[in-house]
Order: C-alpha cells, then sequence, then structure tokens
C-alpha cells in the first residue's frame, strides 16, 4: 500500500463549502414540494414505474393484435399504431431516462460522494414537477378527440403530420412534441444538477477516480444527455412549427388523401438526423448508468474489486464520445449518401471496443469471486448475459449489408427489446433490490425476488429470442396484421401467439414485484445501515434511511476508492470508503495489483 | 451536420483538458489516506459559476444544432434565402453597446463602486430592450414585404433563429432585472459581483451567438465554408 501523505496529521471533515440546506417545515414541503434529492428521487421512480405499467399494458394489446389477429375488435389498425408509439416513447425517454437519471442519479450521486444533496435543490424540485407536467401532457393526449399520435416512436415526417396516420391532423402529435419539449427542459434542469454535483460537492478525500462506478456511468450519462436532448428539441421545434403553422422544414411537396397539400421542398431526412443525433446518445444515456451500477452490485455480491477500474472509467468515456458520432447507422435504409454508411459503420464497431472492455471486466471481477446469488446479484448476472446478447446482434445491424435486409424484419425489434429494454431494465430492478434497504430501512422478500427475478429472465428470453428468427425469415415488424404471406410459414403465428402468451404472464407477474414494493415497506425484515456489507458511503450513513442532510454533524471523510473488498489482513471482508488509513497492511496494494 | 460536431468536438477537447487535471491516469487502488486532491489547492469555483458553463455549453449545443439543420435545409432547390432588413445592424450595435455596458458594470463592482454598477446595469439592461425591439421591427418589414412563415423554409429559419435567440436574451433580462433592482435596493456591489459576473458572461455569449446566426442568415458562413471545401477538395 502506498500511503500519499498529503493529509494534515488531524483531518478536519468538510472542507468544501456547504449547500444551505432549507429544512422542510411542513408535510407539503417535507414530502410533495421537497427539496430533498432522496424524496425527489423517489417521486421520480414512483411517476416513472407509473408510466411504466401504462406503457406495458400498451405492449400486451399490441402482443394480443400479433398473436391472435383479428380476435379483439377494439384494436383497429390505428389504436395497434398508437399502442406501439405511445409504448415506444414512453419506455425510452419517461420510464428508463427518467428512472436512471431522476431517480438512481438523484438518490445516489449526493450519498454516493459523501455530499449532503445535490447544489442547487430548487432547481432539482423544479425539475421533478416539470418531468411531471410532461408526463400529464402526454397522458393527455389519450383522451385527447383522435387520440394519442400513432406515428410510431421516432416520429418521423411527413407521416407523422399527415391526416393518413393517427393523431397526425388531431392533437395527438402536438401533445407529444409539446410533452417531449417539456420534458427536455425539466431534465436539463435536473442535469445540471447531477453535473455540477458531481464536479462541485464531492466530500473531502473523493477525488474524482475515488467515485464508484455508478455516480461515473450517471454523470457521464447525465452530461451526455445535457448535450443530446437539444437535438430533440430542435427537430421537436420544427416539426410543431411544420405541423400548425404551416411551414415546410419537414414536408415535401406531397399529395394527401388525393389532394396536392400547399408545402414543397421539405426533407424528412432532416428529421431523421436530428433524431438519431438524440436518438443513438439516448441508448448510451440509458446503458452508462447500467454499466455502472452493474459494476457496483458485481464488486458487492461477489466480494471482489472491480477490475480494471481506470479501464472502466475510460471506457465509459470513450463510449460517450463515440456515441455522438454514429447516429446515422440507424439511417442504412433512408437514403442517405451510401458512402455515409461506411464511415458510421467503421464508428459503430469501433464502439464495441470499449463496451468488450467493461464486459470483460465484469467477468473478470467474477472470477475466483465469493459470489452470493443474492436477487440483486441475479440480475446483475442476468443484465451481462442480456446485454451480451443484444451487443452482438448489434455488431450483425451495425453493418450496411446486412442492416438493409434486417432493417424493416423483427430481427431490429427482438435486437434493440434485448441491448436498451430487457438489460436496462433488469439492471432497475437488480438496484432496488439492492438500494430499497437504504430508502425504506427494510429488506425486500427474497422469496418473492427470486421468483420475480426468475419468471422476468427466463420469461424475456421467451419473448424476444424467438423474435429473432421471425426477423430472419422475414416477418415484418410495424405491420398491424401480417395477413397471408408466402415466405411466412404457419408456425410463425404459433410462434406470434406462443410470445404473446409469455408476454402477458411475464407482465403479470411484474405485479409480484410491486406487491413486493408495498408489502415490504411495513412487514419486511429490517436491514440495518449496511446490510450487503458495502464499502460505498451511502452504506455509511449515520441513520438509515438517512435523513434531510444525509451526514449529521459531519460530511464523512474519504479515504480510499470504493472496492476495497477482501483485502489481505482486513478484519472484515470490506473496508468502507470511509475508514482511515491504518498503517498494519503494508502489502494491501500489492494484493489488489 | 458538421456546425454540431465541430462544436462538440470542441466541447470535448475542453473536457479532455479538464479530465486530464484531475487525475484520470491515477492509481486509486493503490493510495490510501486522503489523496492529493486537486481542490486542496486551486478551490474550484463555485457551483453557479460551473452550473452557469454548463447551461452554456447547453445552449451552445442548441444553436448549433439549429445551425446544421440550416445548413442541411439550404441545399435544397427550393431555398429562397430573405433579404435582410437594415435594421438589424442597428441591433447588432445595440447588442454590442449593451455588452459594453455590461462589461463597464462588471469592472464597477469588482472597483465596489455602487453608482458606476447602477448605470452599467440600466444601460446593458435598455441596449437589450432595444435590441430586442428592433428584432420585433425586423420581423415586421419582412412579414410587410411579405416574407411570412410559410413563404419559404429560408423565411422561416429567420424567424426560428432570431427568436430562439431572441428568448435567451429575455430570459437573461429576468436575471438582469433582479440584479438590477437589489443594486438599487442598496445591496453592495460587492455582493452583486457574482451575479453581474453571471450577466455579463451571458450577453458576451449571445452576442457571439447572434453574430454567428447574423453570418449564417446572410449567408458569409456559407461563403466560407464554401471556401473551406473548395481548400480541403
Amino acid at each position: 500500500m502506498v500511503d500519499v501523505p498529503l493529509g494534515p496529521g488531524t483531518i478536519i471533515p468538510a472542507e468544501i463549502e456547504d449547500v444551505e440546506l432549507y429544512h422542510p417545515k411542513s408535510w407539503v414541503t417535507k414530502y410533495v414540494f421537497s427539496q430533498d434529492a432522496k424524496v425527489i428521487a423517489v417521486q421520480y421512480a414512483i411517476v416513472a414505474l407509473s408510466v411504466g405499467v401504462v406503457a406495458l399494458v400498451l405492449s400486451w394489446l399490441m402482443r394480443l393484435q400479433l398473436g391472435f389477429p383479428g380476435v379483439f375488435s377494439f384494436i383497429d389498425a390505428n389504436a395497434y399504431y398508437q399502442f406501439i408509439t405511445m409504448h415506444g416513447m414512453m419506455m425510452v425517454v419517461y420510464v428508463l431516462t427518467a428512472l436512471f437519471l431522476g431517480g438512481f442519479g438523484n438518490y445516489l450521486i449526493p450519498l454516493m460522494i459523501g455530499a449532503r444533496d445535490m447544489v442547487f435543490p430548487y432547481v432539482n424540485m423544479l425539475s421533478f414537477w416539470i418531468y411531471f407536467l410532461a408526463v400529464l401532457v402526454l397522458v393527455a393526449s389519450f383522451f385527447a378527440p383522435g387520440g394519442p399520435t400513432g406515428a410510431g416512436w421516432t416520429l418521423y415526417p411527413p407521416q407523422a403530420i399527415l391526416s393518413g396516420t393517427p393523431g397526425g391532423q388531431d392533437w395527438g402529435i402536438i401533445l407529444m412534441l409539446v410533452s417531449l419539449m417539456i420534458f427536455i427542459i425539466g431534465f436539463t434542469m435536473g442535469g445540471l444538477n447531477y453535473v455540477v454535483t458531481v464536479l462541485q460537492a464531492r466530500t473531502r478525500g473523493m477525488t474524482l477516480m475515488r467515485m464508484p462506478l455508478t455516480v461515473w456511468g450517471i454523470f457521464t450519462a447525465s452530461f451526455m444527455a445535457l448535450l443530446a436532448f437539444p437535438a430533440l428539441f430542435v427537430g421537436c421545434v420544427m416539426m410543431l412549427f411544420d405541423r400548425a403553422l404551416g411551414t415546410s422544414f419537414f414536408v415535401p411537396s406531397i399529395v394527401e388523401m388525393g389532394q396536392p397539400l400547399d408545402r414543397s421542398g421539405g426533407s424528412p431526412l432532416l428529421f431523421q438526423h436530428l433524431f438519431w443525433f438524440f436518438g443513438h446518445p439516448e441508448v448510451y444515456i440509458v446503458a452508462l448508468p447500467a454499466f455502472g451500477i452493474v459494476s457496483d452490485l458485481i464488486s458487492t455480491h461477489a466480494r471482489r474489486n472491480i477490475f480494471g477500474y481506470r479501464m472502466m472509467v475510460w471506457a465509459l468515456l470513450a463510449i460517450g464520445a463515440l456515441s455522438f458520432v454514429v447516429w446515422a447507422h440507424h439511417m442504412y435504409v433512408s437514403g442517405m449518401n451510401p458512402s455515409f454508411g461506411f464511415f458510421f459503420a467503421t464508428t459503430t464497431l469501433i464502439i464495441a471496443i470499449p463496451t468488450a472492455i467493461k464486459v470483460y471486466n465484469w467477468i473478470l471481477t467474477l472470477w475466483r469471486g465469493d459470489i452470493h446469488l443474492t436477487v440483486p446479484m441475479l440480475f446483475a448476472l442476468a443484465f451481462i448475459i442480456t446485454f451480451v446478447n443484444g451487443g452482438l446482434t448489434g455488431l450483425f445491424l451495425g453493418n450496411v449489408v446486412v442492416d438493409v435486409p434486417l432493417s424493416d424484419t423483427m430481427f431490429v425489434v427482438a435486437h434493440f427489446h434485448m441491448v436498451m429494454g430487457v438489460a436496462p431494465i433488469l439492471v432497475i430492478f437488480g438496484a432496488i433490490y439492492h438500494w430499497y434497504p437504504k430508502v425504506t430501512g427494510r429488506m425486500l422478500n427474497d422469496t418473492l425476488g427470486k421468483l420475480h427475478f426468475w419468471v422476468t429472465f427466463l420469461g424475456a428470453y421467451a419473448i424476444f429470442f424467438p423474435m429473432h428468427y421471425l426477423g430472419l425469415m422475414g416477418v415484418p415488424r410495424r405491420y398491424y396484421e401480417i395477413g397471408e404471406m408466402s415466405f411466412v410459414p404457419p408456425s410463425a403465428h404459433t410462434l406470434n401467439a406462443f410470445i404473446t402468451i409469455v408476454a402477458l404472464v411475464v407482465g403479470a407477474t411484474q405485479m409480484v414485484f410491486v406487491f413486493n414494493l408495498i408489502w415490504s415497506l411495513r412487514h419486511g425484515r429490517v436491514a440495518g445501515g449496511n446490510p450487503w456489507r458495502a464499502t460505498t458511503l451511502e452504506w455509511q450513513t449515520p441513520e438509515t434511511p438517512p435523513p434531510h442532510g444525509n451526514w449529521g454533524k459531519e460530511q464523512p471523510v474519504v479515504y480510499r476508492w470504493a472496492y476495497d473488498y477482501n483485502v489481505p489482513g482486513a478484519e472484515q471482508d470490506f473496508i468502507p470508503q470511509n475508514q482511515p488509513a491504518t498503517n498494519t497492511l503494508p502489502l494491501m496494494g500489492l494484493a489488489h495489483a | 451536420m458538421l456546425s454540431i460536431l465541430v462544436f462538440l468536438g470542441l466541447l470535448a477537447v475542453i473536457a479532455a483538458w479538464w479530465l486530464a487535471k484531475q487525475g484520470i491516469a491515477s492509481k486509486p487502488w493503490m493510495e490510501q489516506g486522503v489523496a492529493y486532491d486537486t481542490r486542496e489547492f486551486s478551490p474550484a469555483p463555485s457551483p453557479a459559476k460551473i452550473g452557469f458553463g454548463v447551461f452554456l455549453a447547453v445552449v451552445g449545443t442548441l444553436f448549433a444544432l439549429f445551425i446544421s439543420a440550416y445548413a442541411m435545409r439550404m441545399q435544397l432547390p427550393d431555398w429562397r434565402a430573405p433579404p435582410i432588413p437594415q435594421v438589424v445592424w442597428l441591433n447588432t450595435i445595440m447588442l454590442i453597446l449593451s455588452s459594453v455596458a455590461l462589461q463597464g458594470a462588471r469592472t464597477a463592482a469588482r472597483r465596489d463602486d455602487a453608482d458606476a454598477l447602477k448605470i452599467g446595469l440600466a444601460a446593458g439592461g435598455l441596449a437589450a430592450l432595444a435590441f430586442l425591439s428592433g428584432q420585433l421591427l425586423a420581423w415586421r418589414q419582412l412579414m410587410a414585404e411579405g416574407y411570412w412563415l410559410a413563404t419559404n423554409s429560408a423565411d422561416a429559419f429567420f424567424y426560428i433563429l432570431t427568436g430562439v435567440h431572441g428568448i435567451h436574451l429575455l430570459g437573461g433580462l429576468i436575471a438582469l432585472a433582479s440584479t438590477g433592482s437589489q443594486a438599487w435596493r442598496g445591496t453592495p456591489p460587492q455582493r452583486l459581483l457574482l451575479s453581474v459576473d453571471l450577466c455579463a458572461t451571458y450577453w458576451h455569449f449571445l452576442l457571439l451567438v447572434w453574430l454567428i446566426l447574423l453570418s449564417v442568415l446572410i449567408g458569409w458562413a456559407g461563403e466560407v465554408a464554401a471556401i473551406c471545401r473548395q481548400l480541403l477538395t
């Protein structure tokens, strides 16, 4: 162990500037208009999970149509497209982004870096309420004349704003665009908070390279989101002008229902560029926090220091940067210049390198670890498998020649659900099982957790694995009804019915999780401060659940990195980050090296 | 999408430079004790300043994206750029004056000169208001000549770019008004230094954005880009 003799003999905690906390005086300011990042985190999580339940039901309705076409009379073509669109947009933006950054970001950043709160608590509160407003506007479109938009979650113009598309000439598309713009404004407020808190409010001794990877993941993703969401904002503003004010940014000369429209010259491709300039980084905005959280779950539950910490941080940063130069791999079939395709295929394949480094490092962390198959660990392991799975099909689709025939098939649906649907959601579940004891002071029920895990994990494979085969067969995506096609054998229809039944079962099993969340609030085993015997600061708070201000009188001082597990010669198999250095362990560094 | 990529590249360079200073290559598993923490030698700027810097990066991204969209859309055959109303030049001078006045206010706040601070803030605010009114006048002139939003995308871009820029300036004016009212109520200039500082920086930033937007709208930026392209090929 190399002692760094820079600190003075006695260490005074918290020399950095403190946030002046506004202490709540009433129930309303404590739980509703709260400025405490932890309460805001729970608010974000509850709203995002509720939206998730709605999106789940929408996916059920979609699957009912695909599995049993024509049986359910209330699902017509328009309704089907509305379900698809709302399911996609809700899950990607209003559930995953909000939950990872707004939920986990708010709860974990201040606690993990030893801060008392976010640096701008008031702006943080505004951020949540603006997000809530965005959700309300989005949900309002279900009740608007003509219903929500059915343009597909990518909202491609010109179809998104024409009368042939549900909501195109009604309120649907307008409410969707307005809701997204509100969301982006709210997120920018939150994102500024997350980034500045990490930069400014770290406690004494918490250097950047001592931060847990969870914080690195959320920090990098927040920064990316701040720079990527404006692209969607610009696209939304211009489309709103096209729809409401008659401009022709995206609408070319077009004949609608036999009538030539009073528009000309617009470029649908321009919107696609803007959309995917946001859309691709968005994949990593969801993935990077998941990467970070999984690293911490694996290290904690395998009682092993993370392998290649430095490389993990660099890989996060590299992925973040590279993700801004791959966007057009979503547009190989859009008619853009084919030589661009070559460039974007190359950058897409390059991004696989830092991603693979992360996967190898997770596996090497597990190697000879003291693996505890707790529920969070099960979810973390399932994530690795699923992410590799979805990532590999990504390598297929990243190549132009393979993507062109597969682009409009179920193969793509299988790919992106594996890589950015199932994989991050497994991490969200794992993280909730892991941190629930800190949030509530009680453990979630283990048996119910394992039931939830196995059904969700195996079920997700039963749903999405067969879709790869359907896609290879040529079964198209986005179709309301496949009907009789010569290349689609009857077995494909049987497979579709099977997928639907599994989807219903897996969806219903999520209610076990919801029940567990509510039941354990009162009846769960009392957790104590550090049930997983973890090293990171959030587990070292004087009280559990931590009160407003987190640390009581003194902020913690950090003496080591976040991964001192099974250090030879140590009394316990973990050393918390705030435990002072001792001279009794002279060879600790060698053991790690 | 070239302009947004150039802008993000610039941000990436700044981020890389900053990270390099933060010991990103250190080996935390080899260290124990209160490690070398750069903040102990050069304390980090206040949260407000860092937050403001990140906010400027976001706003810069927004404008770079609008310019990217502009550059892509203008290549299509139906593009007819509207004439630039003469009043825009006067507006530009107003915005420059506004920026200069706020810079004066910043110096006054540093010198603890309450009277000069008030004059600087008031002059900056009035000049900014004159700029915004002038922009509205430019809109009216364009409309009077028949260049409506829906006439051509080039016209629509003129309204959108100037509008988004104006809204950002309007937001700045709210902050400026709050700072100004505090100055008038007798808050000592030293205590207003941070807000005056941020206002002045924001004004300089928006002036820079406006000059770039103007060069794009007039077509100078396109000509420069064309020359660069010719040199490269």
